[in-house]
Order: C-alpha cells, then structure tokens, then sequence
C-alpha cells in the first residue's frame, strides 16, 4: 500500500499552483477584456483593428498552440518565461479574447437614453464611460465571466504540457507512481469541480452586490 | 436691442431619404419661453435633438450664445464642428427627456451632483448643497438618498428636471416630459415647470401636446407642420385665432381628444 499522505500532498500542491493559474489568469483576462471590447469600441479606427485582430486570432487559434508559443517559441525572440508565467500569460489572453466579447456586448446593451442623458450633461467620452455606462454593463458581464472563469479553470490541464506542476499533471504522477488511477483522478474531479463551485458563488454574491437599487430598471 | 441667443437659419435634417425638418429658420431671443405644438412626426423632438447635439445636420447653419454650433472656423473657413467644439458648446444648453433618463445605478442626489462635479470640477460639499436647494425647488429633498427605482414618474422627473439645472444652462430643453406620466403625476411636473418659467430668465424650449399648459408657460407658440413652421405668435392669438386651416384643423383634433386649451 502506498504512502498515501504524501501523494495526497502531492496534489495538493498541484491544487495550488492550478489556482494560481486560474486566480492570475482570470486577472489577466480581465484587463485583456476590457482593453480589446472597450477597444473595439473606441473612436480611433487603428484601436478598433487592434483590439478586433487580437480577439479574432486569439479566438481562432488553440490554446494547445498559444501555450507553445508563450513557452517555447518566445525565448527565441528574447522574451523567456517560466512555466508559470508563461501559462498564466496563454489562459490569460485566450479567455480574454472571449471575455472581451462580452464587455462589448454589454457596452452596447446599456440603453441608448443613458448615453444620450451623458451628452445633455456634457460629460466627456471617458467620463460618460467610467461613471454610467460600464458601471450598468458590469453586472450584464458578470454571469458570463463566471462561466469565462470556469472555462479558464478546466482549460489550466493544457500546462501539464510545459511540464507545469498542476493539478492534471500531479494526478498523472500519483498514477504512475501507484498504478492507482482512481483515487487521483477522483479526487482531483472532486477539486475541480469545487473550484468551479467557489467561482459561481463568488460571482453570484458579486452580482447581488452589483444589482443593488438597479431593480426595476431592466 | 439684443441679439437673439439661438439663430436657426436654413436647418434641413435628413433621415435617409426621409425630409424631416426643411429649410427651417427661426430665432429666440434670450429668456424666451417657447412652445412647439404640432401633429406626430411634424420634427419636434428633432429640433430639440439637434440643439442638443444628439443628432447630425444635414444642412443649414445654428448659432447659440453667438457662436455656430455645427461649424467653427479654421484658417479662415468654416468647417464642420470637432467633438471638442461640440463640448464647449453644449455647457450653454440642459434637456429633460420624455423618459427621464436618470441613473439607476446613482442615488438621486449623485445623479445630480454627478455632472457639476465632473464638469465643473465642483467640490462636491458645494455640489451636494447647491443639489439639495434644486430638490427642494422641486419638492423633493427627502429623497436625496433614494434610488431612482423608488421613485414615481413625476418624482423621476423632478429629479431629472433638477439634474439639469444644476449645470446652470442658459437654454432648456424640455421634450414632452409629462407624456410618459399617468394623468395624475402630471401636475407636480407642470407645477415646478411653471415656477421655473417664473423664477428664472433661462431660455426655454418646449415641446408639448399639452395645449393648456403651452397656453400658460409660453411667450411664443410655433406650430409645425412637416418639418415646417405653419403659424406662429403669441398663445392667445394661436389658440384663440389660428390663421391657417391647419393649426385649426390640429387644435380641433386635440381639443376632440380631451385635451383642454
Ligand atoms: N433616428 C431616426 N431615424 C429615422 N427616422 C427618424 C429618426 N428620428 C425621427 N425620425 C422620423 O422623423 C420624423 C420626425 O420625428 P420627430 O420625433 O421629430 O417628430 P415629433 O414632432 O417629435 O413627433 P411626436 O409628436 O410624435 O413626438 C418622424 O417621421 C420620425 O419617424
Ligand atoms: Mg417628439
């Protein structure tokens, strides 16, 4: 019989580095999202064809070849990440180009009246932004960037390619080791998916906040 | 004699293939109360629209406060106006919508306070107090802190109505903001409507199927017709004695709808 604290520990520390993903990943994706939806939006056409070039390519191409990239192609041009970095920059920008659809669409979902009360009073294109029309879209997004995390979470098994610790990686480690393929694999099923359950409720609670005295507007 | 505060010469306005206003030219002085009546997609709202900067010109020159509103002048020709012009531009004019337009997401009183202190760079200790005088204008101070939703249409309404004075414009836009309210709601927007036309010697234009009320407020009534003016005058002579068939036919169909004069 195996040693089965160990290898338990052993996943645990892949459970770890797999939130690390997903935590600073999620982040990136954030930025990436607002930059290229807001982009694709903005009154300067080279921003629009930016933000549309960045969200088509990393849409239409593989995260499989992205993390690749990141990884082992970027060094030739200088640029050397770590495992880590690397993977976190991949995931990032993948499900920011997917995310940045979403803040696009909410955007242009906000009534046409709120922007026009914005131009009655004056406001600047920046200002009109920051203070009433994302701050209505934002709760638009929010359920879909739930399931953009959850997406970004069961997409963090392709780093076990650059030979990242993560949790996939860490399971297939404990079968070898143990010949036991059960065990790991029904406990890292049981990890993801209460991952996934803390993303849900997070953005759920979020929501709630968000929403407050928006009641009855929508 | 004074030089009118808004100069509308030659103003065509397109949707399309669609002649919406045609030609049209008229004056307003400053402190002038007008009214606009006329039948349903006579180009009413357009106008008010336009001054507001929300939509395009298709052809024809504005000027407000003395400078062109769609033009400026560069090296010496005229050329069509940059954002940066049309934002300079619009500190002199404030609209209230038909449907409100507050933000739901803004208590009322940040929804007033929202543009000064943005605009302006008001602290907001002082936009707060300068918001908390206009509510109370409007009948509304105890409800600074409430949120839009919890409000009724007439009291949104108010609310906007504040909202927009708090920049101090020199002209006032109103578009039709009693058509969105049950019958009842009605009067409490009229009533701080009368006030203001009272108190203040804002220029206002307003845009109204509520002929009684156009009677009282107004200085000048224009009746339109096509994106044209038919008639106009002073209120009694356009609602006791229109000249033209049409500003006759008009105010019958009105007057048969149940609307009083
Ligand atoms: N954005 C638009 N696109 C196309 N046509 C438009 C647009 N806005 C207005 N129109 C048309 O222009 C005409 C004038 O519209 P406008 O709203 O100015 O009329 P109005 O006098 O305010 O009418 P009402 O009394 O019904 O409010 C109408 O035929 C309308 O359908
Ligand atoms: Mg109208």
């Amino acid at each position: 019989m195996a040693d089965w604290s160990g290898y338990l520990n052993l996943i645990l520390q892949g459970a770890l580095v797999t939130a690390q993903l997903t935590i600073y990943g999620s982040a990136l994706a954030l930025v990436a999202a607002f930059l290229a939806g807001m982009g694709r939006l903005a009154p300067w056409r080279a921003v629009r064809w930016l933000s549309t070039l960045y969200i088509e390519f990393f849409r239409g191409t593989s995260i499989y070849v992205q993390l690749f990239w990141a990884y082992f192609v970027l060094p030739f041009m200088g640029i050397t990440l770590s495992p880590l970095a690397a993977g976190i920059l991949a995931l990032g920008l993948n499900v920011g180009a997917y995310a940045a659809e979403v803040v696009r669409g909410a955007i242009l979902s906000v009534p046409r009246d709120q922007y026009e009360a914005t131009v009655a009073l004056n406001l600047t294109g920046a200002q009109r932004m920051r203070h009433v029309i994302v701050p209505q879209a934002l709760p638009l997004m929010l359920p879909t960037f739930g399931n953009n995390a959850i997406e970004l979470l069961k997409a963090t098994a392709v780093v076990s390619l650059i030979s990242l610790t993560d949790m996939t990686f860490q399971a297939q480690i404990v079968r070898a080791q143990t010949g036991n393929t059960l065990i790991p694999f029904a406990m890292i099923l049981i990890l993801y998916f209460a991952m996934a359950l803390l993303i849900s409720a997070g953005m759920r609670s979020l929501e709630r906040r968000m929403t407050r005295g928006l009641d009855g507007v929508r | 004699m004074t030089a009118p505060i808004i100069r509308i010469k030659e103003l065509d306005k397109s949707f399309g293939t669609l002649r919406v206003l045609d030609g049209l030219s008229f004056d307003v002085m400053p402190g002038e109360k007008l009214a606009l009546i006329g039948p349903s997609g006579s180009g009413k709202t357009t106008i008010l629209r336009i001054l507001m900067t929300l939509e395009t010109i298709s052809g024809g020159h504005i000027e407000v406060c003395g400078e062109q509103l769609y033009h400026m002048q560069r090296n010496g020709r005229e050329v069509p106006a940059d954002a940066a012009h049309l934002h300079h531009m619009r500190r002199h004019i404030g609209m209230v919508f038909q449907h409100f337009n507050l933000f739901p997401h803004k208590s009322v009183l940040d929804n007033i306070t929202l543009a000064p202190m943005l605009t302006k760079a008001e602290p907001r200790a002082r936009a707060e107090a300068r918001a908390m005088e206009l509510l109370e204008m409007v009948g509304l101070a105890d409800k600074a802190r409430a949120m839009p939703s919890q409000l009724s249409g007439g009291q949104k309404q108010r609310v906007a109505i504040a909202r927009a004075l708090a920049l101090q414009p020199r002209i006032m836009l109103f578009d039709e903001v009693t058509s969105a309210l049950d019958p009842e709601l009605v009067e409490e927007v009229l009533l701080v409507m009368k006030r203001l036309a009272a108190e203040t010697d804002m220029t206002m234009l307003l845009v109204t199927h509520e002929m009684g009320f156009a009677h009282e407020f107004a200085d000048r009534v224009l009746f339109f017709d096509k994106g044209r003016i038919v008639e106009q005058g002073p209120p009694d002579q356009i609602f006791r004695n229109p000249e033209h068939e049409r500003t006759q036919t008009f105010l019958r169909k009105i007057i048969a709808a149940g609307h009083r004069v």
